[in-house]
């Protein structure tokens, strides 16, 4: 299938300070594309770049196979939903929703069916009278996503449109885009700095770090097998834990010794990581570290470790550890008996980790 | 301060001070209304005595026998001059200079606004700045050239030119009060506008310009009373037909010969800032705030 959106080496400059570096992005038609970072990223700007809003300083963006690079915001294809809404403050919702089909010279009847349409999937029938100022926050949020649902375009853009709500409505609103995306069968690229909201919706994942990819991949692909040592410690909450360690050829395998407060290191075997360096960091996740007995398998091994601190979250406990001079969190059944300042055997799943280069940052294995 | 309710909880003592204080302050502020109401008073009071009456009687006395010939005299007998029609062949001129002069000053202010705050293109704040210094330019400095321009435009002595002087003179201003207002519109509007197809104007008329009641109101406002009291422009680039309401003002006071009709001068004084008093009257109850509210974040 061809690419409905393709990103060539784009570069964007603002005097000589580098925005974007080379970013080199492709979507297929029905992909959910989000664009997550810490703030100052680039990720918004990347999206004001795709949306035509912001003019860029090399490369070429392709929108359906055609060369959009030099193409007006308008003739784009696109529809974009601001973080803080943009509803035009004098129109009422049915104008708000209307003004793109009437800037185009649809005609009166069609304006109203499509208006009947988005309105009733998103639920808005009731408000379409009413100016902005009159609505909630949430209810502003819909009329911005009727806004661009109306259009019915290549391409949905989403500025962070959900972190100016609150948290539960944030939950529900992100559910109701998954929904919408799965039932349109539409285009989406999103911009987020929430992880969480990345990994829930997406199909493909950029994460993004001072204007350069990190990462391209699935949500899963991102999560397991995070490129380098941002990826892992931006993606997933609690965080991966990253383990200062040292390597040594034993075998089929690699031993890995970690200090371990003031008692003896902890010794693991991994059968499967070979040529590795002699100082590694080892990237585990939280859900990767069980208590002995609770998680068998190949590359499950134990060790003995002093528990500092104990969390429970209801569903699940936290124990939290120092391991490597780090606190390490594992994340264990919610009727552990764990008790702080206690040794506790901990299963480590070395099947799952990843072991990163302390140099450079990027994944070894 | 606004609470006037008493507490019965609070000791009576207290509640006394407050309204003690009250009553000061009310008293104070009352006192500084009748000064500066007090012109007024004796405008009013000395337009509408007779001659005899004014020469007799004292400053600040109710007129004994109420007459309107002085401003009958001011608006269509009074002398300017060797002419005799009063005030009102000027205050039409002044009417035929400020409404197009204050309408085009606007108008041209809004667009400029709209542009320097929202088309951030090279050169803006320049250019912005530019038009800022304008505004601080004394009208003197600009009498010379101005009129010289103007006859070789062929509009000297003529009221288009009067107009054109008045509408050069104020972008200045309208600019600034319109940049000022449409920064503060998030310049996502602009974007979402944008994607939605609209266009450079079509942006302006449909999304900014209905925003922008309040500001305009302040601007016709400003406009207005500027234009309707100018002067110095009004004496330098007018001649015999075409002056304004203010230069015919001055030529009566001055122009009068033997006694000099105190009632008449009061009375055109009066006429000559009625059209000022009238826009704030009318257009001060359109000072509506929060229109905006609701375009950005909840």
């Amino acid at each position: 299938m061809a690419p409905i959106l393709d990103i060539t080496n784009l570069r964007k400059n603002y005097g000589a300070t580098e925005i974007l570096k080379d970013i080199n992005v492709s979507i297929e038609p029905g992909d959910f594309l989000v664009l997550v970072g810490p703030s100052g990223c680039g990720k918004s700007t990347l999206l004001n770049c795709i949306a035509g809003l912001e003019p860029i300083s090399g490369g070429q963006i392709e929108i359906g196979g055609r060369d959009m690079t030099h193409v007006s915001p308008k003739d784009r294809d696109i529809a974009m939903v601001f973080q803080s809404y943009a509803l035009y403050p004098t129109m009422t919702v049915a104008k708000n929703i209307t003004f793109g089909m009437k800037v185009r010279g649809a005609d009166a009847a069609t304006q109203a069916r499509k208006l009947k349409e988005v309105a009733a999937q998103l639920q808005i029938e009731a408000l379409l009278d009413r100016r902005p100022g009159q609505l909630s926050g949430g209810q502003r949020q819909r009329v911005a996503m009727g806004r661009a649902l109306v259009r019915d375009p290549k391409l949905f853009l989403f500025d962070e449109p959900l972190s100016n709500l609150d948290a539960k409505l944030r939950v529900e609103m992100r559910t109701e885009i998954k929904k919408l995306h799965q039932n349109l069968g539409a285009t989406m690229v999103y911009v987020t700095h929430d992880q969480i909201e990345a990994m829930t919706l997406a199909t493909k994942i950029v994460v993004m770090k001072g204007g350069v990819v990190q990462q391209i991949g699935t949500p899963a692909e991102i999560y397991n097998k995070p490129a380098n040592l941002f990826v892992a410690d931006f993606m997933g909450s609690p965080a991966m834990n990253l383990i200062p360690a040292r390597a040594q050829p034993n075998g089929q395998g690699t031993r890995i010794e970690m200090d371990c407060g003031g008692s003896a290191p902890i010794v693991l075997k991994d059968t499967r990581a070979t040529g590795l360096p002699q100082d590694v960091i080892l990237g585990v996740r939280p859900e990767d570290i069980a208590e002995a007995g609770f998680r068998a398998g190949e590359g499950v091994q134990e060790a003995a470790c002093l528990i500092d601190m104990v969390e429970p979250a209801g569903a699940d406990t936290y124990v939290v550890s120092n391991l490597g001079g780090k606190q390490v969190t594992a994340r264990l059944h919610a009727e552990t008996r764990a008790q702080p300042g206690q040794m506790l055997d901990l299963a480590f799943d070395l099947s799952k980790v990843s072991y990163f280069s302390p140099a450079t940052g990027e994944r070894l294995n | 301060m606004t609470d006037l309710t008493l507490d019965p909880a609070r000791p009576a003592a207290k509640n006394w001070n407050r309204i003690a204080l009250r009553w000061l302050l009310f008293t104070l502020l009352g006192l500084f209304a009748l000064f500066y109401l007090m012109p007024l008073f004796v405008m009013i009071t000395t337009s509408l005595k007779s001659l005899e009456e004014i020469r007799t009687g004292s400053l600040i006395a109710f007129p004994r026998e109420v007459t309107f010939d002085a401003w009958r005299t001011a608006w269509s007998e009074a002398c300017t001059g060797i002419q005799c029609e009063g005030l009102r062949p000027f205050f039409w001129n002044s009417v035929v200079i400020a409404v197009p002069a204050v309408a085009i000053s606007t108008m041209l202010g809004a667009a400029n606004g709209y542009v320097i705050a929202q088309w951030r293109f090279r050169g803006a704040n320049l250019i912005f700045s530019l038009m800022l210094f304008g505004c601080f330019i004394p009208f003197q400095v600009v009498l010379l050239p101005m009129a010289r321009m103007l006859g070789l435009m062929g509009l000297a002595g003529s009221i288009p030119g009067l107009i054109f002087v008045h509408v050069i003179y104020g972008i200045g201003f309208t600019t600034l009060f319109f940049r000022n207002f449409y920064v503060t519109i998030p310049q996502d509007l602009v974007k979402a506008a944008k994607v939605d197809g609209a266009g450079f104007f079509r942006i302006f008329w449909s999304i900014f310009l209905p925003l922008s009641l309040p500001i305009i109101v302040v601007t016709v406002i400003w406009q207005f009373t500027q234009i309707w009291n100018d002067f110095l422009f009004g004496v330098s680039f007018s001649q015999a037909g075409t002056q304004p309401v203010t230069v015919a003002l001055n030529n009566i006071v001055n122009s009068t010969t033997g006694v000099k009709e105190y009632n008449v001068d009061m009375a055109a004084a009066i006429i000559a800032a009625l059209p000022t008093l009238l826009v704030y009257a009318v257009a001060g109850k359109y000072f509506i705030r929060g229109l905006t509210a609701g375009s950005v974040k909840g």
